[in-house]
């Protein structure tokens, strides 16, 4: 959920551009980070884990625990916390380490 | 390979200022953040400053990072800033690599100043990490800098500044705190912020715990346990809370991996919530010429972290020769300030922690 009005801060938000996320066409402010665009729209879950498959979620969101590494882009093992969001972006729920290739 | 006198990594309010004061005594500064901007977690806090004028009293810590850059622009030809830059290792010969834009760059400075802050702690309790239980300052990020809301409701655990503060502003973007709790008998922060809270009707509630989370794929309730005067769990007192968000500020502890790399001499202390490096009075560690400030130093207030950022700024550019006009004066007024913000009942356990580490 977007909070809307506030009563002390303003927020400057980017254009509005589209991305998918696990295939599905979704629209968020350019600049913000990924994990921000997506908690918006209430998906919580990022990822999940290598040995016991358990969802995760961000935990710091200033890039310092990895808890929200996901696929961008083709490329595993990105933190969307802090990863900014750009037109046309292709996130995915990261399963176990990822792949590189 | 980049050469300057002094690289200082970590542009929040303690880097931030040590890169004034190093830039304004004639040192050129190389101040690296990984983040796109400067200020740390300053831009995020929306309260108003305690302390003193010097330290931007009432004013909101997100109008600070403009105060500070402002003064940083009367000596830009002496500091030079890298943004999106993450410091990767900091070696025994000196050198730092860096990586900015998948770049991968070696930094070769004459002194460092570490001011690469802390990080936010994380109790043990079963399911802990399941989504949608969330640092503080997580929280405080994805509401005040992107506009999002953590969730429907919110639980807060710990009733330190932080805990008081961030509830105060979830209710403030209009997100239901159910309660605040915190393992002893009294809540940790200054009587203030829980004033404000108790008047907009939200609980806090001493003597309590999580012991459980529940839900499926993200987090739908938490099981609390009472606990008695010595923190000791209470049997029979369970009982549940509904929430989608669970909030976490147990506290802080210092950022010190670089220090260890580089082979400063770090000890435990409680009172700074982790490892810290052994220092002076001027902030240099056992590794000459590497110097710290800020909450890397042990966990403090920004408006220590910032006085700190002045004087091991001051202090790391004399030691290259690069002596201020006003050295002794800004050297003394600095340790004044920071005597002063340690002062009273509320800077006890800093004081005990400084009796520890300083040498």
């Amino acid at each position: 959920m977007r909070i809307e009005n506030h009563p002390i801060l303003t927020f400057e938000k980017g254009k509005m551009v589209k991305f998918t996320y696990n295939g599905k066409e979704m629209e968020g402010y350019e600049g913000e980070p990924i994990a921000a665009a997506l908690h918006a729209q209430g998906i919580k879950v990022l990822g999940y884990t290598y040995h016991r498959n358990r969802p995760r979620g961000f935990y710091c969101a200033i890039g310092n625990c990895s808890s929200c590494l996901m696929v961008v882009n083709g490329k595993p093992n990105v933190r969307t916390c802090v990863e900014k969001l750009t037109e046309g972006a292709v996130v995915e729920t990261q399963k176990g380490r990822g792949e590189l290739k | 390979m980049i050469k300057t006198d002094i690289v200082i990594i970590g542009g929040g309010p303690a880097g931030i200022c040590a890169a004034i004061n190093a830039a304004s005594s004639g040192a050129k500064v190389l101040l690296l953040d990984r983040d796109s901007r400067l200020g740390g977690q300053l831009i995020k806090q929306t309260h108003m400053f305690f302390g003193s004028q010097k330290q931007h009293a009432s004013i909101r810590g997100i109008d600070i990072p403009e105060i500070l850059s402002k003064e940083m622009e009367k000596y830009k030809d002496n500091i030079q800033i890298m943004l999106d830059t993450t410091v990767l290792g900091l070696y025994e010969d000196g050198i730092l690599t860096v990586e900015k834009n998948d770049e991968y760059i070696k930094v070769k400075p004459k002194s460092i100043i570490v001011a690469t802050g802390a990080s936010e702690k994380f109790p043990a309790f079963p399911n802990n990490d399941l989504p949608g239980i969330y640092g503080a300052g997580a929280v405080q990020t994805l509401m005040n800098v992107y506009g999002v809301s953590p969730g429907k409701s919110v639980f807060m655990a710990g009733a330190g500044n932080i805990g008081l503060i961030v509830s105060y502003q979830l209710v403030q973007a209009g997100v239901e705190v159910k309660g605040v709790i915190c393992r002893g008998p009294k809540y940790g922060g200054y009587a203030v912020h829980a004033s404000k809270l108790k008047r907009m009707g939200v609980p806090i509630m001493p003597g309590h715990k999580v012991i459980y989370a529940h839900g499926k794929d993200k987090l739908e309730k938490i099981t609390l346990i009472k606990l008695d005067e010595n923190k000791k769990e209470i049997p029979g007192t369970e009982f549940d809370i509904e929430t989608d968000v669970l909030c976490i500020s147990t506290g802080l502890t210092p950022l010190g991996e670089l220090l260890y790399q580089i082979g400063c001499e770090m000890k435990f202390i409680r009172e700074f919530s982790g490892h810290v490096p052994v220092r002076n009075e001027e902030l240099e560690t056992t590794v000459p010429g590497v110097f710290v400030a800020g909450d890397v130093a042990g966990i403090e207030e920004a408006s220590s972290a910032m006085v700190e950022g002045r004087l091991a700024g001051l202090c790391c550019a004399k030691k290259l020769g690069f002596e201020n006009p006003d050295y002794d004066s800004l050297k003394e007024d600095y340790l004044q300030q920071l005597h002063d913000l340690r002062s009273g009942p509320v800077g006890d356990s800093i004081r005990k922690g400084l009796a520890k580490i300083v040498v």
